[in-house]
């Protein structure tokens, strides 16, 4: 048994120890980047009053407006729909990797690791291959964000099987249920909630992600931002921006509400 | 003797009784609700896959030329012509870069999240704070990136300002959700004491906490890594992303392509492993 003075001690040269450690690495970083503390604390307040005199909608922007939203409401469709393929294929992949449904050993290590592949290539690296061979078109962006997902979607529908379906897939199991009877009356309708919910988020980290694509593809909202703030129309790009957040907001409040619900 | 006209009369069909139709699936808003939210989703899916812009390209004829090109990246890499060191170097500075704006993020969001927390301090400061993060985590790291580099010019600091936005706005929600899932009693009884606010914080708030703290903390590792390297490509603001940028976007060099995507997936990996540890140790303890 420790004495309480003993144990405080000990406890106090531990966070020490962290402190001193994440505070070095910091130090070292910055020098190693020579990343200037000072001048990035002082670049904030500059660029926000920069922000606030040109990045302000004028009079003039609102003839972009129509535009603007045409190519948002574009983004926002093949975010959906990148999203919706991406979770119809993975929950079959899903079904045959998890460790509760799937078929053996060999095929659960394959889906996982497939999965952790697809999902590490970064975003850049598919956009710019698949650019390469699909050209700058709409169907480009829509398979970056759609391989992306993929690789997303299946981990967290196979923990999401693993976590919420086994006790009723038992359950069903002992009827004399077969594969596909467990599958379809237990696994399924048990897990959809959870994979709605994981559907929306995707939906929602797909819109800002395909700003991303937008720009390295040249396709959607990305595209569009990209234009007017590299021919310095910046009153257009700061509009840009206004409509990415109102959208983006309110997904993310349409989410919640339906996550109140079905949860 | 019994004949056959009793038996008759004793053994008689059971009567079904008057039970109403078993109901497979209770009706709920819930059940409604999924199925309406598939159905549109469905729809828009389709809406969407019918009107897209292929922009003319032979679909047959480019998968054909993804194949060639995913044969080249993943099956020939090598370094191409800008050699291990270069690509190397690059890779540690992308690194570094999200480890600090990790950092930064961390300690700017923890700050913030006990500011915000429901049952830590006052409604509208919480609540003003709450609706500043929303805005900020609507706006694309990217854009961020790039708003930045105006003021700053193109290379590292913009990008660990723009970097570090976001990650302060998401750390700030993930940690101050951690925190109002604190059991209430907790922080009375130690403002019983008469404890001061920051007091309460180290010793009861952080304790509590540490856990997700560290689990939020390496997720948004493994984000910021595949965030510097998009910003590293679309803001030039230099790292593994700049080089993946030029050789897949403008020498077409699809083994230097694959050697730098193995690079990063081996971080990955790493990262991902390190965080595995790192958080067994702390919900161990």
């Amino acid at each position: 048994m420790q004495s309480p003075a003993k144990f405080l001690k000990h406890k106090g040269w531990h966070q020490t120890t962290i402190i001193a450690l994440v505070g070095g690495i910091y130090v070292l970083g910055s020098w190693f980047l020579k990343f200037d503390n000072l001048n990035g604390l002082l670049a904030i307040p500059k660029a926000f009053a920069w922000l606030g005199v040109n990045f302000r909608p004028t009079a003039n922007s609102m003839e972009y407006l129509p535009r603007i939203w045409q190519k948002l409401i574009q983004t926002v469709l093949l975010a959906i729909s990148s999203t919706v393929v991406a979770a119809i294929i993975s929950i079959f992949v899903a079904l045959l990797g998890s460790k509760v449904t799937g078929i053996n050993g060999f095929v659960q290590t394959l889906v996982r690791g497939v999965a952790s592949f697809f999902r590490n290539i970064p975003l850049v690296a598919w956009s710019m291959i698949l650019l390469f061979s699909f050209k700058q078109s709409d169907f480009t962006g829509f398979l970056a964000l759609l391989l992306m997902s993929i690789g997303y979607l299946i981990r967290a529908f196979m923990e999401i099987i693993e976590d919420e379906a086994s006790e009723t897939m038992l359950a069903l199991k002992a009827t004399g249920a077969n594969y596909f009877q467990v599958i379809f009356q237990a696994v399924l309708p048990q897990i959809l909630p959870s994979i709605l919910s994981w559907i929306l988020y995707m939906i929602e980290n797909n819109v800002r992600d395909a700003t991303l694509v937008g720009i390295l593809t040249g396709t959607g909202i990305g595209f569009i931002f990209d234009i007017y703030y590299k021919s310095f129309r910046f009153d257009a790009a700061g509009m840009t921006v206004l409509a990415i957040i109102i959208v983006v907001i309110g997904l993310e409040t349409i989410s919640n509400q339906i996550r109140k619900v079905i949860l | 003797m019994i004949n056959s006209e009793e038996t008759n009369t004793i053994i008689q069909k059971p009567k079904l009784p008057d039970s109403p139709e078993i109901k497979l699936h209770e009706k709920s808003l819930s059940r409604t609700m999924i199925i309406a939210v598939f159905i549109g989703l469905i729809l828009i899916t389709g809406y969407t896959l019918t009107h897209l812009d292929t922009a003319g390209v032979q679909i047959n004829q480019a998968f054909k030329e993804l194949i060639t090109t995913l044969n080249q990246m993943f099956l020939q890499p090598n370094a191409g012509t800008d050699g291990v060191t270069l690509l190397l170097q690059a890779l540690g500075s992308s690194l570094l870069l999200s480890i600090l704006t990790t950092i930064i993020g961390a300690v700017f969001g923890f700050l913030f999240a006990v500011l915000a927390s429901k049952n830590l301090t006052n409604a509208y400061l919480g609540a003003g704070i709450r609706v500043v993060m929303a805005i900020i985590r609507a706006i694309p790291t990217i854009i961020w990136a790039l708003i930045f580099s105006i003021v700053c010019g193109l290379g590292t600091t913009a990008a660990i300002l723009g970097l570090s936005f976001h990650s302060v706005a998401y750390l700030t929600k993930a940690y101050s959700e951690s925190i109002e899932g604190i059991d209430n009693s907790t922080i009375e009884s130690l403002k019983v004491t008469g404890a001061k606010f920051w007091v309460i914080i180290f010793q009861a708030i952080w304790p509590t906490i540490v856990a997700s703290f560290v689990s939020w903390t390496f997720i948004r590792l493994e984000i910021n890594f595949a965030n510097a390297i998009a910003v590293g490509a679309a803001a030039g603001a230099g790292g593994i992303g700049y080089q993946l940028f030029v050789a897949s976007g403008m020498s077409f060099d699809f083994h230097e392509t694959g050697f730098i995507v193995y690079l990063v997936i081996l971080v990955t990996f790493v990262l991902e492993f390190i965080a595995v540890k790192i958080r067994r140790f702390y919900l161990n303890r």
